[in-house]
């Protein structure tokens, strides 16, 4: 984390707990530029974590309200903060296993009742915390703990599954896509209504070692190359796009202008 | 501090109500303005009755998808600075396990009702049970304490629902409001007063909100958005929330202040009531429902002129050890009648030294007083 954004970090932080080349890190930078950005005013600020390395993007480095909960339920604690005191800016940090496993109906329900709040979903693929067990989010076929002989189910497509559930915006894109990340990040906070985005974080730790990505620029190289844009994707068959994974927005409206979430508002 | 009864509550005076209607409006009356639930029979009309008053008071209801996410979203308004309150009964109070020991370690107060049906699982939803008792003190994994009432009346659901959110925010800790499905759904007439005691939670910021320095061992609480950059976290964590999670010290002190701050306050928070005690021979122990029945068997029996009496205990958790203890002192005998296999019976005898026997009755149905009058009088003899 450079300098500039230690205003947001509390006092006793010194370091993040990731591991080496883990994305999670730069999540938390991005996520921390586009508040700066965007000037919001922190103490309206809260952020809402489960349980998992994701969790600990907000908990306790940031220096605003920060609730750090159980296994899944990060959205319902964030639910019922928002609809008691609708001014704080609402933002939930978390992973997939947390949010779309074992939180999967807080989170479409969250959207279907379109929660003001932003949903960001670190997604590493896989368990990391706990070891490296298959997730919900695991790609068919990669080798986890749980599915040594490879994964044989498939995985959700969380964007598709959020946008059907009625959320305002719906964004997905990797950490090596910082810039693209940070203005859909800022898009998700502007949105009067449920924003969800799915950053790509990739886990070298759990994942990578035993999916041939062990080495963290080779992780994120081989992240940048499946990553491919929505007009991209329709020019490719369906088993050319098989291993690729489409960044963009998948549902986006009433965005209201920047000014609405800053120190005037 | 006492708030008069006015802005969409119910002006003072006699109503008849039910059970469950009462214990919503007497929520209303000390100031809850949250409720996150799920329906669930025999409870649902606390929820119900919520849906439409709660506006009404410039309170915010919230139909959640489960129950789990319920007591999650009445724990995230806590923290925003509600009085915040879920109603249940077995099967959901079950799901809430996970997020009560949330609230404990977080110190959260709010105010969980559970009306009692016939367990385990499905049962019975209907018909009427009292075997949540033991879980509404050990459900969650973990050491530690909670609070929890027992209403036998109409007028006491209204009352310990106020009561129930004074000891909350007293002792920043979850209550129990443990009825049993033939309260919830009773109908008598109640009296609502003209004011009602209502406890807030301190919301200095200056000083540590998880911290071991104050003086009764309950910190002061900030809401979100108070400035207070509150750290919140399940995980063991020092006075300031960070998370300690692999020191012994932390953890040890933590865990026990949790329950010292509840154990130590047992004569604040304890409340129990007697009736024809004086040279009792025999004494009844007894509690929600089941009381009104053992009440009815104890007074015709001193008409008979058996030396019988009877204590009815209005907070079941901490357990009233030291009253059941005086009370139980020198008596030949003590009976308690339950609706469950014995849950309060082996506390009961943890206080006495007298022979302690149970009436237990799990056929869904409450107990009668004829049934509690033969019991005692072959026993009072
Ligand atoms: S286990 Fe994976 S996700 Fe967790 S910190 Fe390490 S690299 Fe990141």
């Amino acid at each position: 984390m450079s300098r500039d954004m230690n205003a947001y970090l509390r006092e006793e932080i010194q370091r993040t707990p990731f591991c080496p080349g883990c994305g999670h890190g730069i999540l938390m930078g991005v996520l921390l530029r586009a508040i700066d950005e965007m000037a919001l005013p922190m103490e309206r600020v809260l952020f809402v974590s489960g349980i998992g390395c994701a969790a600990w993007i907000p908990s306790p480095h940031f220096k605003a309200d920060t609730l750090h909960t159980i296994h899944g339920r990060a959205v319902a604690f964030a639910t019922g903060a928002k609809l008691y005191n609708p001014e704080l800016i609402t933002l939930v940090v978390s992973g997939d296993g947390d949010l779309s496993s074992i939180g999967g109906n807080h989170l479409i329900h969250a959207a279907r009742r379109d929660l003001d709040m932003t949903v960001l979903c670190a997604n590493n693929m896989i368990y990391g915390m706990t070891g490296g067990q298959v997730a919900s989010t695991t790609p068919e076929g990669a080798e986890t703990t749980t599915t040594p002989g490879g994964n044989p189910e498939r995985p959700f497509d969380l964007c598709r599954l959020v946008a059907a559930a009625g959320a305002r915006y719906v964004a997905r894109y990797g950490v090596v896509q910082p810039l693209l990340l940070k203005r859909a990040i800022q898009k998700g906070i502007r949105t009067r209504g449920f924003a969800f985005i799915e950053v790509l974080s990739p886990c070298p730790t759990q994942f990578g070692r035993r999916n041939r990505l062990r080495d963290p620029a080779e992780t994120m190289k081989s992240l940048k190359a499946r990553l491919i844009s929505q007009r991209q994707a329709k020019s490719l068959t369906e088993s050319e796009r098989a291993s690729r994974i489409v960044y963009g927005e998948f549902a986006s409206e009433d965005s209201d202008d920047l000014e609405g979430r800053g120190r005037d508002a | 501090m006492s708030r008069s009864r006015t802005e969409g509550l119910l002006p003072p005076g006699d109503y008849y109500l039910s059970g469950n209607e009462a214990a919503a409006e007497g929520a209303l009356a000390v100031g809850c303005d949250f409720y996150a639930g799920y329906p669930i029979t025999p409870s649902s009309e606390i929820m119900e009755r919520m849906a439409w008053r709660l506006p009404e008071v410039g309170g915010t209801f919230v139909q959640m998808e489960d129950e789990i996410g319920s007591l999650c979203a009445v724990i995230g308004a806590a923290w925003a600075g509600a009085k915040a309150m879920t109603a249940t009964s077995g099967p959901g109070f079950s799901l809430m396990m996970e997020p009560l020991g949330y609230a404990v370690m977080t110190e959260t107060p709010l105010v969980i009702m559970d009306v009692q049906r016939a367990g385990p699982c499905t049962g019975q939803a209907t018909r009427v049970g009292a075997g949540d008792i033991m879980q509404a003190r050990w459900g969650a994994h973990g050491d530690y304490q909670i609070i929890a009432l027992s209403p036998w009346s109409v007028q006491e659901m209204f009352d310990m629902a106020v009561q129930a959110f004074n000891l909350a925010e007293r002792f920043r800790v979850p209550v129990v409001l443990l009825a049993e499905e033939a309260v919830g759904h009773l109908r008598e007439r109640i009296t609502l007063p003209s004011e009602v005691t209502v406890i807030q939670r301190d919301r200095d910021k200056t000083r540590p909100p998880f911290g071991s320095e104050e003086p009764d061992g309950v910190p002061p609480m900030p809401a979100f958005g108070d400035g207070a950059d509150l750290l919140v976290t399940g995980s063991t964590h020092d006075e300031w929330g960070f998370r300690k999670t692999e020191d012994p010290e932390v953890q040890r002190r933590l865990v026990t202040r949790l329950s010292r701050k509840i154990l130590d306050h047992r004569a604040e928070i304890c409340s129990v009531e007697t009736y024809c005690m004086e040279d009792a021979q025999v004494m009844v122990v007894a509690y929600g429902f089941t009381a009104r029945s053992a009440l009815h068997a104890v007074r015709h029996l001193r008409g008979e002129g058996l030396e019988v009496g009877m204590m009815r205990l209005r907070t079941l958790w901490p357990f009233p050890e030291e009253a059941v203890a005086r009370m139980g002192e020198g008596r030949a005998r003590v009976l308690v009648p339950e609706m469950n296999l014995g849950q309060i019976q082996g506390e009961v005898q943890k206080a006495v030294d007298c022979p302690v026997e149970a009436y237990h009755q799990v056929n869904g149905e409450v107990i009668p007083p004829s049934v509690l009058l033969k019991w005692i009088r072959e026993r009072s003899l």
